[in-house]
């Protein structure tokens, strides 16, 4: 007990110095206007909204599906991160950065399969996000656009996790995306443009390595940080997640 | 963890001050106001702490799992050596299971392209809004629609011996008209199908058909794509 008296007191004192008030500028959380400052008046915060209904907390309506997609994403992206410090996305060292991390690499193995099981899950929790959404009613209006939104994250996802499959550059890795770029060798006119443009090539090569690279640790990231912001503050702006109102008969 | 206002709020008897609010109703419009949804928290600290918690387990799940189980690591890229099968990654095995009935154009370009599009429209269609159940009206001729598309299905299915899209197909229909004979169903089950929409009849089509063709791609299928039985 003593010790909590202890660290309020420096906590207040912290926050009545100049350099806390200048970062952020309210007092402790203790009332609800400075509940409500605490979230719009944070960069990463002010997308959600400041209240949400008591209803909508329930574990029966979300399962908290879309925010496990979320953090999935970002245990991607730090343990994503950390893989592209040992990785040579070249022909054949990529292969060989593999077999580092299992035998070379401090906890190498790990990491790889830490990133490979989020990336798994990851994409199992955005379908299951789906369907939930869809059972829930959640993409009736004013949900219509989120629901598209949602659709093209999953579009993201899979391609996220399509591009990350060749990467280690084993027999796995090469035959699984030669059967997946040979389908899209089949979309009439455009068909063998798109695959060519995809592979910087006819075959799945150096420059598909690379290729595939850029889009998995660049290109595709962006575009899932752009679309998970704009389905975040989607919520807000649509006016809070769907709850079903219990006058409606239920089953 | 409840939350007051320091202010009070209360009835002002000055209607020059606090104007009461009139409501006009006008023809084909009702009175009916939104339901009450309950009561509102403040997402900080709400919602903040129960991501957080969320967050908390789901990375003690993650690292717990990555302690047991590896990441495949198969030999050195070799495209002289091709693997039978060689698969896509999971979550395009039912599509492959698809290639193996359907021409390739089919396959790979058109069902993926209906079902991405399926789904982008589902909003835009007011499927059934109203949540009305699937045999409540008109039941006689919901019937004949149904057993028509459902027969039409049945046949082109049929003919390109696409057996793992058949039989869930058969399975939801069957589960579909089960309420329809059992009209004063006595069990939870049936009474639970029989509130069922049509949009929910489709997408529990949709997400039975892909689990089974998931399913099979993933272990029952070896070289050559013939069917195995993956404990053997």
């Amino acid at each position: 007990m003593a010790t909590t008296v202890w660290t309020q007191r420096l906590l207040e004192q912290v926050r009545k110095t100049r350099v806390w008030r200048s970062i952020f500028r309210r007092g402790p959380a203790r009332t609800n206007r400075t509940r409500s400052l605490a979230v719009f008046g944070n960069l990463s915060l002010h997308v959600l909204p400041v209240k949400v209904r008591e209803k909508s907390l329930r574990v029966r309506a979300t399962y908290y599906l879309g925010s496990i997609s979320f953090f999935l994403f970002v245990v991607l992206t730090v343990t994503g991160i950390l893989l592209m410090l040992y990785y040579h996305p070249a022909v054949p060292d990529a292969y060989r950065d593999m077999k580092d991390l299992v035998y070379v690499v401090a906890n190498g193995t790990f990491l790889r399969n830490l990133h490979r099981l989020a990336a798994q899950a990851m994409v199992v929790a955005v379908f299951w996000h789906m369907f939930h959404v869809f059972y829930r009613g959640g993409y009736k209006p004013p949900h219509e656009f989120n629901w598209v939104v949602g659709v093209g994250l999953l579009l993201v996802t899979l391609f996220l996790s399509y591009t990350g499959y060749l990467l280690p550059w084993d027999q796995l890795a090469f035959w699984a995306i030669t059967v997946g770029t040979n389908i899209i060798g089949y979309v009439p006119l455009l068909g063998r443009p798109i695959r060519f443009l995809l592979l910087g090539g006819h075959i799945i090569g150096q420059n598909a390595l690379l290729r595939f690279y850029v889009l998995h640790c660049v290109i595709l990231p962006l575009a899932a940080v752009v679309l998970i912001a704009e389905h975040f503050w989607r919520i807000q702006k649509d006016g809070g997640l769907t709850v079903r109102d219990d006058n409606e008969r239920e089953e | 963890m409840s939350e007051k206002n320091s202010y009070e709020v209360g009835f002002s008897s000055d209607a020059m001050k606090e104007p009461r609010r009139i409501v006009f109703i006008t023809r084909n419009t009702s009175a009916k106001v939104k339901g009450d949804v309950g009561p509102q928290l403040m997402s900080y600290p709400h919602v903040i702490l129960r991501e957080g918690i969320v967050f908390q387990i789901l990375t003690i799940v993650l690292v717990a799992l990555a302690l047991f189980w590896d990441a495949p690591l198969e030999q050195l890229a070799n495209p002289l050596l091709t693997p039978n099968p060689a698969k896509a990654p999971w979550y395009f095995l039912g599509l492959q299971e698809l290639l193996h009935y359907f021409p390739p154009i089919v396959a790979g370009v058109l069902i993926p392209t209906l079902v991405v599009v399926a789904l982008m429209v589902i909003p835009y269609f007011g499927v059934n809004i109203q949540g009305e159940p699937l045999w409540r009206h008109s039941r006689r001729t919901r019937l004949q629609i149904f057993l028509g598309a459902f027969v039409a299905l049945f046949v082109f299915l049929a003919v390109y011996q696409a057996w793992t899209v058949l039989v869930p197909t058969v399975l939801v229909a069957a589960l579909a008209l089960v309420p329809y004979f059992q009209p004063s169903g006595p069990s939870r089950f049936v009474r639970y199908l029989m509130s069922r929409t049509l949009p929910w009849w489709v997408m529990t089509w949709f997400i039975a058909v892909a689990l089974t063709l998931t399913t099979v791609g993933t272990f029952f299928r070896g070289p050559g794509w013939s069917w195995v039985w993956p404990w053997r």
